[in-house]
């Protein structure tokens, strides 16, 4: 691809970081091993294997479980609020201390751009724990009662897209309703929930409040499916939100759950233009796409469609893919082999089933998990690639010529996370917000996030609020 | 008689605080401030008329800059003022324990107290937005919203036993929401206020966010009350006094100031204030906009 430009490579240093050899797991204030098989942890971008990673077993996640009882019962739910605020903002202070090693640990581990890790996770992590840090001793006026109380122990499992800041968003408003926690990262990206492990202890955590669970799939079940556990809150794939809904029936545990989305990003004819495609761009091409609520289907107003993406491609094509640590990377590598698989079948399908495919033209590296900025035309709701979550790069385009056409093609689809909505006329952002069945309604921007904003799902998205004051009750009785 | 060896100690020069800047009065005035025991300890300014407008315009300066902050922004320097409190943690228990004679011990737990408050206050710049405003669901297609703002400049007289438990707990409540406020510390314990000055210099706080008058509430207090550019008073500092805080009423009453009236008696600052001291200060502003294609 010719380009006015070259950018000299500008790689921030991976010197912060001090990746150990090997990691336990995280149990009452100490790093233990683990009695499953051990599994590798991988750079994304390059295979390289950056650390061997304990796998916890049922016998671990007990003693996990346990810990956080044994703290909650005699340490966490016997401080008063304001003490606990001040362990919160300890870890908030910390994580911005540490913030670049942070950043560059998360891009190694995710393969996300260090621009993203270092401009909008790490700094919205901070964000969340200082936010509710604050809440910890008002939990009187939140609104959920004149006496709220503790769960007890909250069982959380965490995907891989944004793993840091999945882990703040659970645990930060947990601690502050004086629960204790055991969290399991994803499998392919352990490497920050153990790094805010020694976080913990730097802050002088009491032992067992935060503990620390790595493993696959197993060991999720195995933290779920713990009668010891007060509260389950996962944040992932619909499918295995269902089997966690099935396996908590007939219990007493509360549930939140976070799952998949199809977002419908509507683009009307008055639209500001321009900023209306960096919105779709960032809107599908954050993060390469692995967003729960990426504004994977857009919708635009059939009179303005052929010029909209002629511009849009125009934009894709300036998008620079590669090394995650460099600071000047748009797109980095897609998170696991497993993950790019699953991308290129779909994306197949929609090739075999009549869209139109368009990839920007790049040279992808040899080394590591990629994939191309694509978007497909010609897209029918009745395609695969409208109605299923790709999670990556892919934009599935569709049109629409009234209002009452984008609504309904927009909430014709089993999720129900976020959606985006581009127009000046303010009376129809209001119209579609309100029509609109999502949790969360962006206008005229698309993919923001504050610890003050409650995000969660309608219908198949998943059900409970993170974030906000919404975002205490589901950590409170 | 000294020995001749011994070091002589640097005495503090005890100054306003007005717009970031620490001036002595411009009119010269100084008074004794005595420990609980009666003994000399230092000169106070004492702040006049003209010190109290220099301060109202630092404050009304630095109105649209704090205001415009973001709640999360303004949260962190709150914390950060606690922040810089706790490590100058002995200082403090030294400057309240000599003016309000408290044992090292319960000024200690006042310290410890006021920087608590802080850290709760804090909290409280993302939140109170949250509590105190909402949607409203008119019988109509409008969206309809109701947000808190900060009502502007807010005169404060800062409570006269508590000198910095007290103080914290008036002064706290009106800048975390976006105010800016020019306080009157307590006339005879006015030292420790002087010292959370530095800290509030040191702490990321803007100049002009918080101006410290030393003085007198009865001189300087009319002149606040007075005047035009203060949008509210707070009148803790005149507890007890009706007749002192009634012509502070009636003189507000010109630009219809918001009045926090003062109480019989000086509150249990130990005690969770509730909103009200925020509330106090603090506009609702309500958006309609209609909703249809």
């Amino acid at each position: 691809m010719p380009s006015p430009f070259e950018y000299a490579p500008a790689p921030e240093s991976r010197a912060v970081v001090d990746i150990k050899p090997s990691y336990g797991l995280f149990i009452n204030g100490e790093f233990v091993d683990g009695h499953g098989a051990s599994f590798k942890t991988i750079s994304p971008a390059t295979e390289e294997v950056l650390a061997e990673i304990a796998e916890a077993d049922e016998a671990d996640v007990d003693a996990a479980v346990r810990a956080a009882r044994t703290a909650y019962d005699k340490v966490w739910s016997r401080l008063p609020g304001r003490e606990r605020a001040k362990y919160l903002y300890r870890i908030a202070r910390i994580i911005q201390e540490r913030s670049r090693e942070l950043a560059v640990l998360e891009s190694l581990d995710n393969g996300k751009p260090i621009k993203e890790s270092r401009d909008v996770d790490v700094p919205i992590v901070a964000a969340h724990f200082f936010y509710y840090a604050g809440w910890a001793d008002k939990l009187e006026y939140a609104g959920h009662g004149a006496d709220p109380r503790a769960l007890g122990v909250a069982a959380q499992v965490i995907p891989w897209n944004f793993p840091l800041l999945m882990l703040a968003w659970k645990i930060a408003p947990a601690l502050a309703c004086g629960n204790t926690v055991v969290l399991k990262p994803a499998e392919t990206t352990p490497l920050t929930a153990l790094l805010f492990a020694e976080i913990c202890q730097q802050a002088d955590l009491p032992p067992g409040v935060v503990n620390i669970v790595t493993g696959a799939g197993g060991t999720g079940q195995a933290l779920v499916g713990h009668p010891g556990v007060d509260k389950v809150a996962f944040t992932g794939s619909t499918a295995v939100g269902k089997a966690i809904a099935r396996s908590v029936a007939g219990t007493s545990k509360r549930v939140t759950l976070e799952l998949g989305g199809k977002a419908a990003n509507i683009v009307f004819d008055d639209a500001p233009i321009d900023q209306a495609v960096e919105g779709i761009v960032d809107g599908i091409f954050f993060n390469q796409g692995h967003v729960c609520c990426a504004g994977s289907r857009l919708l635009v107003q059939e009179s303005i469609a052929e010029d909209l993406l002629e511009r849009l491609k125009a934009r894709m094509s300036t998008l620079r893919m590669g090394d995650p640590l460099d600071k000047n990377t748009d797109i980095g590598a897609i998170n696991s082999g497993e993950q790019l698989k699953r991308i290129r079948e779909l994306s197949e399908v929609g090739d075999a089933e009549g869209a139109e495919r368009w990839e920007v033209a790049c040279e992808l590296p040899t080394k590591g998990f990629w994939f191309p900025p694509t978007l497909f035309t010609g897209v029918s709701q009745a395609h695969r690639i409208a109605r299923e979550e790709i999670f990556g790069p892919v934009l599935s385009v569709l049109t629409f010529r009234t209002p009452a056409e984008a609504l309904e093609k927009a909430n014709n689809t089993p999720y129900g996370l976020s959606a985006g909505v581009w127009t000046e006329k303010g009376s129809l952002i209001l119209k579609m917000a309100s029509s609109l069945r999502a949790g969360v309604v962006w206008a005229n921007t698309f993919n923001k996030f504050d610890p003050t904003s409650p995000f969660g799902g309608y219908k198949e998205s998943g059900y409970g609020r993170e974030g906000g004051r919404h975002g205490l009750e589901a950590y409170l009785k | 008689m000294t020995p001749s060896n011994a070091r002589i100690d640097v005495r503090k020069t005890y100054k306003l605080y007005i717009g970031g800047a620490f001036p002595r009065s411009e009119s010269g005035y100084s008074y004794e401030v005595l420990d609980s025991k009666g003994k000399f300890v230092a000169n106070a300014a004492l702040a006049s008329r003209k010190d109290a407008r220099d301060a109202v315009t630092a404050a009304r300066k630095a109105f649209g800059g704090w205001s415009g902050r973001t709640a999360y922004n303004r949260a962190q320097i709150l914390y950060r003022i606690a922040e810089v409190m706790e490590d100058r943690r002995p200082q403090f228990v030294q400057a309240v324990s000599q003016s309000e004679g408290l044992s090292a011990a319960k000024a200690g737990g006042v310290v410890d107290e006021a920087i608590d408050r802080l850290v709760w206050y804090a909290g409280w710049a993302d939140k109170i937005t949250q509590v105190v405003g909402n949607a409203n669901p008119v019988a109509g297609p409008y969206f309809n919203l109701s947000t808190p703002e900060p009502t502007g400049v807010v005169a404060v007289l800062a409570p006269q036993a508590s000198s910095l438990l007290g103080l914290v707990s008036v002064v706290a409540p009106v800048i975390v929401t976006g105010n800016t406020t020019v306080v009157v510390s307590s006339y005879d314990r006015p030292l420790p206020a002087v010292t959370f000055a530095e800290v509030l210099a040191t702490s990321d706080v803007p100049g002009g966010v918080v101006n410290l008058l030393t003085g007198s509430a009865a001189t300087v207090g009319p002149w606040l009350a007075a005047h035009m550019d203060v949008n509210a008073i707070d009148l803790t500092g005149v507890a007890g006094d009706t007749a002192l805080a009634t012509d502070l009423e009636v003189a507000a009453a010109d630009n219809l100031k918001r009045v926090r009236r003062a109480p019989a008696a000086e509150p249990d600052w130990s005690l969770d204030q509730g909103l009200e001291p925020m509330t106090a200060f603090l506009e609702t502003k309500t958006v309609w906009h209609p909703i249809g294609v």
